[in-house]
């Protein structure tokens, strides 16, 4: 399953940019056709993608498959 | 200490934080709820740079400062102590926001309202960034080990209390004056802003009184507190990887569970099913109120059987039953088939205005024909409003040419000649023309608006299903030393970012598939799905019963 993770961060982030490239309008009045809102989304969901990315490599590696018992092992 | 003395020192605690977490919601809630007042106030249309200024109010202080804000206080909180930091959080929101009600507005000052307005709003979002997780650590930190969801569950009712209280005082300050007065310069609009200062003076009070968290004030005396908490939080692996399953595994699915059952909810019933607004508002504090006692239900359960199943599968329910209970709202609301039911539909008033554009001076003047029809459709109210040019006519009559207003095409009651037409001196014949109706402020019957309750309601229950055991969910999975910081960070994203994107997400989502008026939710209901899949396979339902360490 980690793969399925690690796949998946890149294509929500492809599918936010491509949305911001389609919905940005300079003629357009609604708030998904400026392109502010799209710049701080895709700023703030890129980190959260590669965070995705990383969690599925964890899986991958098998590192969830025993989670710690105490805040020692942390 | 015996068990009455605990129980009494716990009901201060959760007193003192509660109070105070709850007002910081508030805070955050009003300027949203008076958004479109603060927008004529602040941001004047046709300013491109209010726009924008407008713009980054509304989406940088919910999306990016609200996790800055989480990892600022999270650090604070974990190098000076709890009880000073959430200090901190509840002076600089009670100020901001008293401060928001005292700036004048853009006519008064220029650029300098919506510029002073947009700062204020970001220092709301770094706050809240450093409330929740103070107020939940400090909590769950005085809290015997099997009563730590019930406890903290307590802090989990705040952001849907400050939901409700929010909407009360509006309601309340829009009641006791006209909308004009409401609206006005230095109207009631400002009230909410004012009264704020009130609360979060008692509140400070309180939180000043209170000693710092035992686990935290051993943890100093001990010399162990952590000099760079960020570093520990999000540098080590061991710590990071769990920062990562409490955001993709849990919090991101509670978000926008959260965010759905209440705003989105709310604002689907004011946007796309036209129920009148203090109906509305009615309709989501019922809902409130009577779900609000189930964050303690939940939060107790878990103490039992663990947070892990509970919290996903109120995000399993959400998948379930979100298109079904929103279907319903509009299936029952459906005012266009209303209108098609000619037996049942009776009208009780109408009035119109009327325009003359007499720049057309040849053969065809156009009168624009403004009309508002009231009408009753078994018990349910709502309004149409249309807008035709009307035909007009010259007709002979004997004694010369006369012109008369055809009625409006829509309405098919009249005809040519009818004694209801009425007389324009001076025009000529013209063309006609026909919108499509638009039907709003929807009053149900109060049968069906319990039955709308009910059905929010059951949406709130599931918010309390997925937030009631969050938060000792959270102060399990960290260490005492880096507790603020690691459990602040993910919980702002999953509720900040994940949860606040769900009505941007839905509207990207409706204006691209135009035929589903239910499409936007696909995406909490994506999200949820994929929370609850990596949840199942990954979370560990077992209560740490050992958090001093």
């Amino acid at each position: 399953m980690g793969l399925v993770w690690m796949i998946a961060a890149p294509v929500l982030t492809w599918f936010l940019v491509s949305g911001a490239i389609q919905n940005i309008d300079a003629n357009g009045t609604k708030d998904i056709n400026k392109p502010i809102p799209w710049a701080i989304i895709i700023l703030v969901f890129t980190p959260i993608a590669a965070g995705l990315m990383i969690f599925g490599y964890y899986c991958f590696k098998g590192e969830y498959d025993r989670l710690p018992a105490s805040s020692e092992e942390l | 200490m015996n068990d009455l003395q605990m129980k009494s020192g716990m009901g201060k605690i959760i007193f003192s934080s509660s109070l105070g977490t709850l007002i910081e919601w508030y805070d955050f809630y009003i300027f949203g709820m008076l958004a479109k007042t603060i927008a004529v106030q602040f941001f004047p249309e046709g300013n491109e740079t209010a726009a924008l200024l407008s713009t980054l109010a509304i989406f940088a202080a919910g999306f990016l400062v609200r996790p800055f804000g989480a990892l600022v206080f999270g650090r604070l909180g974990d190098m000076i102590g709890r009880k000073y930091t959430f200090l901190l959080t509840l002076v600089l929101m009670g100020g901001s926001t008293f401060l928001i009600g005292l700036v004048p507005g853009y006519k008064a000052i220029g650029m300098a309202a919506p510029l002073l307005v947009l700062l204020l709003r970001l220092v709301q979002g770094l706050a809240l960034g450093g409330e929740y997780g103070g107020a939940a650590t400090y909590v769950a930190e005085h809290a015997p080990a099997n009563r730590r969801g019930y406890y903290t569950s307590w802090i989990q009712t705040t952001a849907t209390l400050g939901l409700f209280v929010a909407l009360g005082v509006i309601m309340t300050v829009k009641s006791m004056m006209s909308e004009e007065a409401f609206n006005a310069d230095w109207g009631g609009w400002r009230y909410p802003f004012w009264i704020s200062i009130l609360l979060v003076g008692v509140s400070i009070y309180i939180r000043l009184k209170m000693s710092e968290s035992p686990l935290y004030t051993k943890l100093k005396s001990e010399g162990k507190t952590s000099t760079n908490p960020l570093k520990e939080s999000f540098g080590k692996k061991a710590n990071f990887k769990m920062v990562l399953l409490a955001l993709f595994g849990a919090v991101m699915g509670q978000g926008v569970i959260w965010y759905t059952g209440q705003f989105y909810a709310q604002s689907f019933l004011e946007n796309t099913v036209k129920i009148e607004f203090m109906q509305n508002r009615e309709i989501l504090l019922w809902g409130i109120g009577l779900a609000t006692p189930f964050f303690l239900v939940f939060g107790t359960l878990s103490d039992k059987i663990g947070r892990k199943w509970i919290m996903l599968i109120g995000m399993l329910l959400g998948v379930i039953l979100y298109r079904p209970i929103f279907n319903q709202f509009l299936k029952d609301a459906n005012v266009k088939e209303w209108v098609k039911d000619g037996k049942n539909l009776k009208k009780l008033s109408s009035k119109d205005i009327q325009e003359a554009d007499l720049s057309k001076k040849e053969d065809s003047v156009q009168v624009i024909y403004n009309l508002q029809n009231d009408y009753t459709y078994k018990g349910n109210k709502f309004i149409e409003k249309r807008r035709d040019t009307l035909v007009n006519k010259e007709i002979y009559k004997g004694k010369g040419w006369t012109s008369y207003i055809y009625p409006p095409l829509s309405d098919t009651s009249s005809s040519a000649g009818d004694p209801g037409w009425k007389f324009v001196p001076g025009t000529t014949s013209v063309f006609k023309a026909d919108q499509k109706p638009v039907f709003s402020e929807v009053v149900l019957t109060p049968a069906l608006k319990w039955k709308f309750i009910f059905l929010v309601w059951v949406m709130i229950v599931l918010v309390t299903m997925v937030y009631g055991p969050v938060a000792a969910f959270l102060v399990e999975l960290f260490p005492t030393r880096i507790r603020y910081t690691s459990m602040s960070l993910p919980y702002h994203i999953g509720n900040g970012i994940f949860g606040g994107l769900v009505p941007f997400i839905a509207t990207l989502l409706s204006a691209t598939y135009t035929s589903d008026p239910l499409v936007g939710l696909w995406y909490p209901i994506g999200v949820a799905a994929l929370c609850f899949v990596i949840g199942a396979l990954y979370l560990s339902n077992k209560i740490d019963k050992q958090v001093n360490d």
